[in-house]
């Protein structure tokens, strides 16, 4: 069948969203989309010995944003950063069992976020 | 969980009583108007029959004025390309309002390509299009203007009477898409001047797949779509006898009843607007009081409409928003950018539209969801938390 709106899945992340909130002092922040896209996605993580022990998002945009963030702090926790850093787009969109088409690009942004997280973690602990 | 549905602008249904009257159209009476014999003849004589209860509806100067179509973007399509293109030897101009349903603008942008120049007429913040601007942008190669009765996002009710004034001034003809305005303010094609109308069968409790195109006498357009000859050449296609029917039978009871659904309505959405307006960072869009009666639309700040329709879908509550992620092109409405609002703006709107089954009692219990909905919505975005701090 043809995919009608969104999963079960992402539903279910939407309206239960996993991880939300901030991490005061955070080991690492991400932030991408902006505002005039209608998607803005930051995350926060803490890492001990390079595993990141709690990760934390907050999102500005759709359905489909919200549940992709909620999915990939779920994805991240408790991996080694340098297995997370791997998570990819697609692999949100296969736990959450599918995004319509067109929210594949724009609203897809939070394996990005948890990217950027990470390189930020990576740039302090060099300059430590 | 009952569900309160507030998205009649999108689909209605169809009015028991008309689907009653129209029921014999599939099965019993299921012939071919354009057939000459006898089966065909009592198909004919419903259409026709519809046909003066639309005209009767809008007070059209005699029923050979109504052109049925397939549906408003069909007749709107026509009333566009037909008359620009019918008229093209008296002029290349066109001019629609930023306003306009996208089954206007994007035949006029069509034109454009085709070595029409297009003018679009601004509206101010709240909707209305601004007349001496209209004034001042007609010219004498202007064939067609095009400004809607009311707007289907924010509610605005133009002044087509002044708008005709002026463009008949100069000359050109006056196109207007009457599809949200259609069964809910009286509308007088003769007294306001309106040389083409649009109509949609579903925005009257009538069935989906119907339209129609209101004609002045004298007002020529040609055909989009070519065959055999039907609507007086002007549609072609066997006519959708049941859908036709049963507009007509629409057209009528929203005559008769629209005076008192609207002071009906008119006091509900009222309570709508005062409560859900108590939110922190909330904003009534469109005319706060030149708006449709069963009109009222909002948008939130920090966050974005789509989330808002999937939260509020989930108190069984059925609401639209102008947000891009809930568009097809992934734009945000084209009509909330022309009121003057910012993209993060447009991005958070939510349009509550009332019908027939919206009572008092459903002001508590959607303001109450809305309240929730923007609030959780808020604790999740980034933007709204830098507004606290």
């Amino acid at each position: 069948m043809a995919n009608v709106g969104y999963s079960k899945k992402v539903m279910e992340h939407f309206m239960n969203p996993h991880n939300v909130g901030v991490i005061e002092h955070p080991d690492g922040y991400g932030k991408v989309g902006n505002p005039v896209c209608g998607d803005v996605m930051e995350i926060f993580i803490k890492v001990k010995d390079d595993i990141i022990t709690d990760i934390k998002f907050r999102t500005f945009g759709c359905g489909s944003a919200i549940a992709t963030s909620s999915m990939v702090t779920e994805l991240a926790k408790g991996k080694h950063v340098d297995e997370a850093v791997k998570i990819t787009r697609g692999d949100v969109a296969n736990e959450l069992d599918g995004l319509p088409a067109q929210k594949m690009h724009c609203s897809n942004l939070a394996a990005d976020a948890l990217h950027e997280a990470i390189k930020d973690y990576k740039n302090k602990k060099q300059m430590k | 969980m009952p569900r309160i549905y507030l998205d009649h602008a999108s689909s209605m249904p169809v009015d028991s009583r008309v689907f009653e009257f129209a029921k014999p159209y599939l099965r019993e009476s299921w012939g071919n108007p354009s057939s000459l014999h006898s089966v065909g003849l009592e198909a004919k004589r419903a259409v026709e029959e519809s046909r003066g209860k639309i005209a009767e509806f809008i007070h059209a100067e005699n029923e050979s004025t109504i052109i049925f179509t397939g549906g408003a973007t069909e007749a709107n399509n026509l009333a566009v390309k037909g008359a620009a293109l019918r008229n093209i030897t008296k002029g290349k101009a066109v001019i629609a309002s930023t306003i306009e349903h996208m089954s206007v603008l994007n035949p006029m942008k069509e034109l454009q390509k085709n070595g029409f120049s297009l003018t679009m007429l601004p509206v101010d913040s709240t909707g209305i299009v601004d007349l001496k601007k209209l004034d001042s942008i007609l010219t004498k190669d202007t064939v067609l203007s095009s400004v809607m009765y009311a707007n289907n996002e924010i509610g605005t009710i133009e002044p087509i009477k002044d708008i005709s004034k002026i463009v008949h001034e100069k000359g050109g003809f006056l196109h207007v898409d009457a599809v949200a305005a259609g069964g809910r303010v009286p509308i007088d094609v003769q007294n306001e001047g309106i040389d083409l109308l649009t109509l949609s069968s579903n925005d009257l409790y009538g069935p989906p797949g119907a339209g129609v195109l209101y004609v002045k006498p004298g007002v020529k357009i040609q055909s989009v779509l070519l065959g055999g000859g039907q609507e007086r050449g002007l549609r072609s296609g066997t006519e959708n006898v049941f859908a036709l029917v049963g507009m007509g039978e629409a057209a009528r009871i929203a005559q008769q009843e629209m005076k008192q659904e609207s002071s009906r309505l008119l006091p509900i959405r009222d309570k709508f607007i005062k409560e859900i307006l108590q939110i922190d960072q909330s904003y009534l869009t469109g005319h706060p009081t030149l708006r449709l009666p069963h009109h009222a639309s909002f948008r939130f700040s920090f966050i974005e409409g789509e989330s808002i329709l999937l939260n509020m879908d989930m108190y069984g509550i059925q609401v639209s928003t102008g947000s891009a992620c809930s568009s097809k092109t992934l734009e945000p409405s084209h009509v909330l950018l022309a009121i003057g609002l910012k993209h993060e703006e447009a991005h958070g709107s939510m349009v509550l539209t009332l019908g027939r089954s919206t009572s008092m009692e459903d002001v508590p219990v959607v303001s109450k969801a809305t309240n929730e909905t923007v609030q959780r919505l808020r604790r999740l975005s980034p933007m709204s938390q830098e507004w606290r701090n």
